[in-house]
């Protein structure tokens, strides 16, 4: 009762966290069932209706479900924490934030059971299709509709936290990464958020009551969906990372016994994507015709430059650093180099006339997910190792940490990479089968096979979740000798997070508090 | 709020108040996807209203696209007027004048709900709908969310209304005055932006 009725910060950080992992085995159970449609050349394991719902369900779960709400929930957690604060601004309005999350879910799996089922579009419902598609179309609209609102507030939400109710002596400039890219993140949400619900309005006015927004016999226009829906999806991928990053930057410097490379020039590079994310939706339209193209790729190239900053920070960090290989810095690592590559072939497509081969084949697909799951997904294990002390009061176990981590870093480029491969030889996304003189079913089986050892990579995992639930808590206060104010609380921290707090002066005051006990200590 | 020794609140603008002014930026974006949409559906059309869009049928079925100018200049003028009869009860309440705060929102709400049954009306007496071309669909799209934004945001003044009948506001203590006349004024700004682009545009 208490969990339905909480507006503690840190519980409703914690049920974001089991609603999002949720939706991510939910996709990711949908994501096998596409592997398996794709393994061999003209399959029959899923009609072609239904592996459009599913094709459209894993990126609609995995997105709107699992990603963009995760961040809420670390943010949820650790950014009160971070900045020294009680709670969030509003946490009445930070409650309704989280329970919108699961009616929108429940629309948008109402549409299996509708005529005609789920959302079949794809997660980008493109008009036409998605003006003419059944009614599990309308179901998503509303859910995504509702999800938007949820974010949107929550967004306000955390800028007002991070603005005002920092604690004495913690600067915007002291303020840990994480809560910084948390602030861009919400930024991104507050302005980008409301143009996909008027997007989303749109489509359902031309749905219901006959509107010609989309319509070209009405005067409308079909690329005008594109424009609208990317102008929010684009810094949304960005919404998608950028949290990410900021995990990434708090346990690189802590595993590295070194203090982040160039905290400031992270700061601005953050802010940097942030600002061009808006000015780059239409590197996803090149073949419309209707874009100007030199522009939209002058400035996709552009986000190259901060967000290469960044690995220049990151590199920095563990450069010369005593670096310790437990599973947080393992999934840190393997973020640095999965996300380098999905930053790369991201760039190759926002060369023009490279895009236009590339266009809607399985090089977009590798792509994405070299960012989202090499980026994003590898960046939420890696927090879930280094904060799991923190707020169940429990160590996972390490060498468990590790297989997960090695089964799935293998799975997931074993999956992936292939994806590349078969986007050069031309096979075109979200199609449900091939035919089998193609030549693409070595490489689809390989990509299934990955899948399935992704998949095989959790069972170690859960494992270990269980396993430390089912000890008593042994409630480490900072097991891993950290930088930020977390870890100045005990674990979990009390309602009120903190009895006192050390002074802080820097970005990383718990290392201060460190140093002085040992200049006192061997004074 | 308790006396915590752990809420750091800062000088200057409350929390609420920046959260709301954050709420009202998201809410400029909102509109600026759906005149994005309009300003795409007019630079699409050779002319505009498109009338050679219509099919025979429409024609015959006495749909016109055109639009009511004299009416809705005497509405927006009577929402300006409103903006400036709640923005006359913050600086009264600011005096601690409450009963000034009590007129200027009566006033305010009643031009308000005058607006909405104009708009009403307007709709009534117009010869095309929302599925009448990309036209009908961008004017009762872009007035219809206007129009329900002026709804909240009549229904927020009579909340308020109520709160200052209870003798909640003082010189002093009145931020939820405040609140309501920027909404208020938001209002106001988003409908002369949509005014002008509906109704001034030269075709």
């Amino acid at each position: 009762m208490d969990w339905l009725t909480t507006v503690d910060h840190k519980k409703l950080g914690i049920l974001y966290l089991w609603f999002t992992l949720f939706f991510f085995a939910v996709g990711g159970i949908f994501a096998l069932l596409v592997r398996t449609q794709l393994a061999v050349g003209e399959n029959t394991f899923l009609a072609n209706d239904a592996y459009n719902q599913i094709f459209t369900m894993h990126a609609s779960s995995m997105l709107f479900l699992f990603i963009i709400p995760i961040w809420a929930g670390f943010g949820n957690y650790f950014v009160p924490l971070h900045i020294g604060a009680m709670d969030m601004a509003f946490p009445r309005i930070n409650a309704l934030s989280f329970w919108m999350l699961p009616p929108a879910a429940i629309l948008m799996f109402a549409g299996f059971l509708v005529d005609g089922g789920a959302a079949a579009g794809g997660w980008t419902a493109y008009t036409p299709l998605s003006r003419q598609a059944g009614m599990g179309m309308d179901l998503w609209i509303l859910a995504v509709l509702l999800l938007g609102m949820s974010s949107t507030i929550g967004a306000a939400n955390f800028l007002v936290t991070m603005f005002r109710m920092r604690a004495p002596g913690m600067t915007m400039f002291r303020m840990p990464i994480f809560s910084w890219t948390m602030l861009v993140t919400a930024l991104l949400q507050l302005l980008a958020t409301p143009v996909l619900a008027a997007a989303l309005a749109m489509l359902f006015i031309d749905r219901n009551y006959g509107g010609a927004f989309f319509d070209p016999n009405g005067g409308g226009n079909v690329v005008l969906w594109q424009n609208v829906f990317w102008f929010y999806s684009h810094p949304a991928v960005y919404i998608m990372i950028l949290p990410g990053m900021g995990i990434i930057s708090e346990i690189l410097p802590v595993f590295s016994r070194k203090p982040l490379f160039g905290y400031k020039a992270f700061v601005f590079a953050t802010m940097g994507i942030g600002a061009l994310g808006f000015s780059v939706w239409a590197h996803h339209m090149f073949t419309t015709g209707a874009v100007l193209l030199p522009f939209f790729g002058i400035m996709t190239f552009m986000i190259g430059v901060p967000t290469g900053v960044k690995i220049f920070n990151w590199l920095g960090t563990v450069w010369g650093g005593s670096i310790s290989f437990k599973s947080p810095m393992l999934w840190g690592l393997g973020f640095v180099s999965m996300f380098l590559i999905g930053g790369l072939n991201g760039t190759f497509s926002a060369a023009v006339p490279v895009d236009f081969a590339l266009h809607d084949t399985y090089f977009v697909v590798a792509h994405i997910h070299y960012v989202l799951f090499g980026g994003s997904v590898m960046a939420v294990f890696a927090g879930l190792y280094y904060w799991f002390p923190k707020i169940w009061g429990r160590m996972l176990d390490e060498r468990l940490g590790q297989l997960h981590f090695v089964l799935g870093f293998i799975g997931f480029n074993l999956t992936f990479f292939p994806m590349h491969l078969l986007g050069l030889d031309g096979m075109p996304r979200r199609i449900a089968t091939y035919a089998n003189d193609t030549g693409w079913e070595p490489m689809n089986l390989l990509s299934t096979i990955g899948a399935f050892l992704i998949a095989v990579s959790m069972i170690p995992f859960i494992i270990n979740v269980v396993l430390a639930f089912r000890r008593p808590p042994d409630q480490p206060n900072d097991p891993w000798e950290g930088n930020t104010l977390e870890w100045a609380t005990t674990s979990p921290p009390p309602v009120h997070n903190f009895d006192s707090l050390p002074p802080i002066k820097s970005e990383r005051p718990l290392f201060d508090a460190r140093q002085e006990n040992k200049d006192t200590e061997t004074n | 709020m308790t006396a915590g020794t752990t809420i750091h609140q800062k000088e200057g603008m409350s929390n609420g108040m920046l959260g709301f002014i954050l709420f009202l930026a998201s809410e400029v974006m909102f509109f600026g996807g759906l005149f994005a949409a309009y300003f795409i559906a007019r630079a699409d059309s050779p002319s505009w209203p498109p009338t050679e869009l219509l099919s025979p049928q429409q024609i015959a079925d006495g749909v016109k696209l055109e639009l009511e100018v004299v009416m809705v200049a005497i509405s927006t003028g009577i929402l300006i007027l409103s903006s400036i009869t709640v923005q006359w009860g913050v600086f009264q309440i600011q005096r601690g004048n409450q009963k000034g705060l009590l007129w200027g929102l009566f006033i305010s709400i009643f031009l308000g709900v005058v607006f909405l049954v104009m708009q009403m009306y307007d709709y009534t007496q117009l010869h095309f709908r929302a599925d009448d071309t990309v036209f009908g669909t961008t004017f009762y799209t872009l007035t219809g969310f206007h129009g329900a934004h002026v709804a909240g945001g009549v229904v927020f003044m009579i909340l308020i209304l109520g709160r200052s009948l209870a003798g909640h506001f003082s010189a002093e203590h009145h931020e939820a005055v405040e609140a309501a006349s920027m909404y208020w004024h938001f209002v106001d700004i988003v409908w002369l932006a949509l005014f002008a682009t509906l109704y001034l545009i030269p075709t």
